[in-house]
């Protein structure tokens, strides 16, 4: 029974969140110590990979220098990036491998933590059969570990069970993308989006969430384009917008529809390029026939003059960019959201040429390497399909194991835990993944670790999830490992190796090589460093979706990030996608999915008359884990905050700044009510980076997507209540 | 490398308020992690709206005419300084003062400390922290001929706060054929008529509250 054993207080005392402020040594030793070198690497958060120069003395890492040689941010940076350096040398790391006990953990040699997960991954696995034991990977690792995870799950663990934080993230718009497109990737690299006369933001928080892609929005706008965002919300890149649709938490579609209706009913389709490379029209023209702007209105609460007049800027546009991301992703129809806003791109036959195009953007710093190298429970490197016979031979082959040896599709990551839940699951293994914080109905996620046999991980801090474990194995960050990561616009980038870790912690992929050996795996994993790895990831890609097989650690460092498809070692690599409109599709054509809309998997009613949505603030990142322990970051925004209009305040008798009850069917939380005039007076928000009694996790509904599996963390029901004094 | 022709530039309706401008600051090696600018909400409950308060460097600077203790120094570069430490009296008359809300007292050193604009890296050749970390090119280093040549907005460094005239270093992006900023104290009391455009206003959500008188499906 993987339950804590000691309280809340005490592992905050033990193994934090502490707040780090200063460099090591403080900031008088800092200026005054020796030369100092600059490695030029990424930072460790976002999609968007800005490059940064970390300044290194003494192998801490004591500080950074922009890195505006870099071409994607040319040295700017979100504050995350200015203060990620202070999660080295801190005070929480963990040190040492570290075991349960009575009172909560002792450190272990490495030989006991190894052994010991080694022996209950055995035990586990006679006594309930070999997918009894599940794999949990992240998508802020590097290609290499997300290679190395899901080949490590299928020929040392040997599981099914194998799947990663990506599920929770942006596995809509990527199954999407494989619909409509037959690749899963961004079309088009971002210098694309200030080439663009009309940018639609579907769903992102653009400003807060991936900042640096701000400055090329606001460049587009410089060059004369129409800004079009559409958000429940009126986040900071909404204020300036042309045009801002405050859709109705859960309508997504219907907007599309609606607005491809009047696309239609104006002419502004092409008609050529629809004839010529895309098939299924037809059936959309005759499905979006009905989402007059008056239905779409109804249906959306978006007045139909404005959703008539995103037509009037979409329609006509020269060039234009769709970029969306989780507003429209987190939804029990994420796919067919998705679907819908790409309709709009292929009605246009705006795609595959400078300034026009698609994009999902990938919250997680590998959200996009992190998908593509077999770490999915339905997918082989090369994003290769788990159940193609070929790609399952190709991949045998390279491994050099029988086709039968590799496992079939596994479960999802939420369904991992409903397995738990159901006694199917007995033992878990996870590394770069924190689900007690980022899966909804975190009561339930809480009660599933309790009840797991056996729960290891690999972290560098003690997360809310980690509390749980039987093993604890201290892992690396970011800069104290190389390899590379693939960032939102599909450019494949090479993080180079600050320092080393600290103490008795090792590098993930060292920890992972050694358990294999142990597992009995050994031959398929000799691998002596992390280039090793990289060239058979690149090997296992080639002639798969997602090849990489021209790239090398070389190519990528001079070119400063290469695109693929990259298929030999003097291709110069794919930035723009569907050139001279040709698809993946084995015909070439993309294809049109329309869908009616439905309604979200838990909608409004007298009960819980609230839509209750969540989402991220600048300053954080996802579960927090490293975020939540850096001073200046939690001070400029210290605890989740319940948003709401004025006018919902006023009904419910509730004054800005007081405490707040949010209460759901799964949940409740209290916390201090921001009262803004920036968001629907039908919906509050609360950003969901903190864990226990505070995590928006508690609230939100683990209804999942049926193509997908993503959840519906942006809408669900609630009521809130004023805290009488 | 920077180039003597490059200067500073603000566009307030650039900024998203993540505050990388005030982070980066801190982390400026002279300053030891302690912010010299700040970020303004200018009214949080009505809009996202922020402002990077950065130091706009008069040419005839308030702040160094009404300090008593003559701590405010201004080099021929036109850089208005943070106040020197032996001579800073804490007596915050430069904060009174200056007309954009720029100095601050800091009580635990009781000094006076403000933008440089960071002095210890463009001496060096080095843009300031702020302007390159700036995620939506907000705070901006560069030339005249390129922010003429890249943005629609102009840059303006002629204000007008009451009858005093007010020229700085810094520049303000500001809407095409407007020269000058004027403000009137009277802009700015209980009852004003504002002239700022508020798209967060009602209309915007008119709809949002059917749904808040939803019956049972």
């Amino acid at each position: 029974m993987a339950i804590p054993t000691l309280d809340e207080s005490e592992f905050i005392d033990k193994f934090g969140p502490h707040l780090n402020h200063e460099p090591p040594g403080g900031w008088l030793e800092n200026k005054q110590s020796g030369e100092a070198t600059l490695v030029k690497t990424h930072c460790c958060f976002c999609g968007v990979q800005c490059g940064i120069q970390l300044k290194v003395q003494d192998n801490k890492v004591i500080g950074f220098e922009p890195w505006e040689e870099f071409p994607v941010n040319h040295g700017m940076l979100c504050p995350k990036g200015v203060k990620r350096y202070l999660q080295n040398e801190h005070p929480d790391r963990l040190m040492s491998p570290l075991v349960r006990t009575e009172s909560g953990f002792a450190e272990a040699s490495w030989d006991e933590a190894l052994n010991r997960t080694v022996a209950a991954i055995r035990k586990i696995q006679a006594d309930h059969g070999p997918d009894s034991f599940a794999i949990l990977g992240g998508a802020s690792m590097t290609n290499e570990k997300a290679y190395m995870i899901g080949k490590f799950a299928r020929l040392a663990v040997k599981t099914a069970n194998i799947d990663y934080n990506g599920r929770l993230c942006m596995v809509s718009a990527g199954a999407a993308n494989k619909m409509a497109f037959g690749v899963d990737r961004a079309a088009n690299p971002w210098s694309d989006i200030p080439l663009a006369k009309a940018v639609m933001l579907s769903g992102t928080n653009l400003g807060e969430c991936f900042p640096i892609l701000t400055d090329y929005v606001w460049r587009a706008r410089d060059n004369g384009a129409k800004i079009i965002v559409i958000d429940p919300r009126m986040t900071p890149i909404a204020r300036t917008a042309d045009l801002f649709l405050p859709v109705r938490p859960g309508r997504d579609s219907a907007l599309a529809n609606g607005i491809l209706h009047v696309l239609i009913e104006r002419g502004w389709i092409d008609e050529k390029f629809i004839a010529e490379h895309t098939i299924d029209f037809d059936r959309v023209r005759d499905l979006v026939k009905r989402y007059t702007p008056a239905l779409t209105e109804k249906i959306t609460g978006v007045p139909s003059a404005s959703v008539i007049r995103a037509a009037e800027i979409w329609g006509p546009a020269p060039t234009s960019m769709l970029l969306h991301a989780r507003g429209v992703e987190h939804q029990v129809k994420g796919v067919e959201n998705c679907l819908s806003y790409i309709n709009l791109v292929l009605a246009t036959g705006r795609i595959g040429k400078p300034g026009s195009g698609y994009g999902t953007i990938t919250g997680q710093g590998n959200g996009q390497g992190g998908r593509e190298h077999g770490q999915r429970c339905n997918q082989l490197p090369g994003a290769r399909d788990i159940e193609n016979p070929a790609h399952r031979e190709f991949i045998a082959d390279f491994w050099n194991v029988k086709e039968s040896e590799i496992p079939h599709t596994g479960l999802t990551a939420c369904e991992i835990f409903d397995a738990i839940e159901a006694g199917k699951i007995k033992g878990l293994f996870s590394i770069s993944f924190n689900p007690l914080v980022s899966i909804p109905d975190a009561n339930r996620t809480r009660a599933a670790l309790d009840k797991l046999e056996f729960y290891g991980c690999i972290d560098f801090f003690l997360s809310e999830s980690a509390r749980h474990a039987d093993v604890v194995l201290a892992g690396s960050l970011q800069e104290e490992d190389e390899g590379t990561v693939t960032t939102g616009e599909g450019r494949c980038v090479r993080l180079q190796q600050s320092v080393t870790p600290p103490g008795n912690a090792r590098v993930d992929w060292m920890i992972l090589k050694d358990l294999a050996e142990r597992l009995g795996a050994k031959d398929h994993f000799l691998y002596a460093m992390s280039e090793d790895i990289f060239r058979e990831l690149a090997a296992a890609s080639k002639g798969g979706s997602a090849d990489y097989s021209g790239m090398t650690y070389d190519r990528i460092e001079k070119n400063m990030g290469l695109f693929w498809p990259c298929p030999s070692w003097t291709h110069p690599g794919t930035p723009r996608l569907f050139e001279n409109g040709v698809f993946h599709h084995p015909d070439g054509k993309a294809r049109f999915c329309g869908f009616e809309y439905r309604p979200p998997a838990e909608d409004i009613d007298s009960e819980y008359p609230i839509f209750f949505t969540t989402g991220r603030v600048v300053s954080q990142y996802l579960s927090g884990n490293q975020t939540r322990r850096i001073g200046p970051l939690v001070e400029q925004y210290p605890e989740p905050l319940c948003e709401m209009h004025p006018m919902l305040a006023a009904r419910l008798g509730i004054i800005h700044g007081e405490l707040v009850k949010v209460v759901t069917r799964r949940g409740e939380i209290v916390v201090p009510a921001q009262v803004v005039r920036t968001i629907r007076p039908d919906t509050v928000f609360v950003p969901y980076h903190w864990p226990g009694k505070k995590s928006a996790n508690l609230l939100t509904n683990r209804a999942l997507d049926p193509i997908s599996k993503i959840p519906e963390y942006k809408v669900c029901a609630c009521r809130v209540e004023r805290i009488s004094a | 490398m920077i180039s003597a022709n490059d200067q500073f530039f603000i566009d307030p309706s650039r900024c998203i308020g993540c505050e990388a401008c005030v982070a980066a600051c801190m982390e400026c090696d002279t300053h030891r992690g302690r912010t010299m600018i700040h970020l303004e909400f200018i009214d949080r409950a009505s809009t996202t709206q922020t402002t990077p308060v950065v130091c706009m460097h008069c040419e005839d600077p308030a702040c160094a005419q009404v300090c008593p203790a003559d701590a405010i120094k201004q080099t021929e570069d036109g850089i208005v300084h943070s106040s020197i430490k032996s001579r800073c009296i804490g007596c915050s008359n430069c904060v009174l003062a200056c007309p954009f809300g720029v100095p601050h007292y800091v009580a635990a050193i009781d000094q006076m400390v403000k933008c440089d604009m960071c002095f210890d890296r463009t001496s060096i050749g080095k843009k300031p922290m702020c302007a390159t970390v700036c995620p939506s090119q907000a705070l901006f280093f560069g030339t005249v001929e390129e922010v003429m040549r890249m943005r629609q907005e102009r840059p303006i460094q002629e204000f007008m706060f009451g009858e005093q005239p007010v020229r700085t270093k810094v520049k303000m992006m500001s809407a095409p054929g407007m020269e000058r900023m004027d403000y009137d104290i009277m802009d700015f009391m209980p009852g004003a008529a504002s002239t700022m455009v508020d798209i967060a206003e009602l209309s915007v959500w008119t709809s949002g509250m059917e749904t808040l008188n939803v019956e049972p499906a």
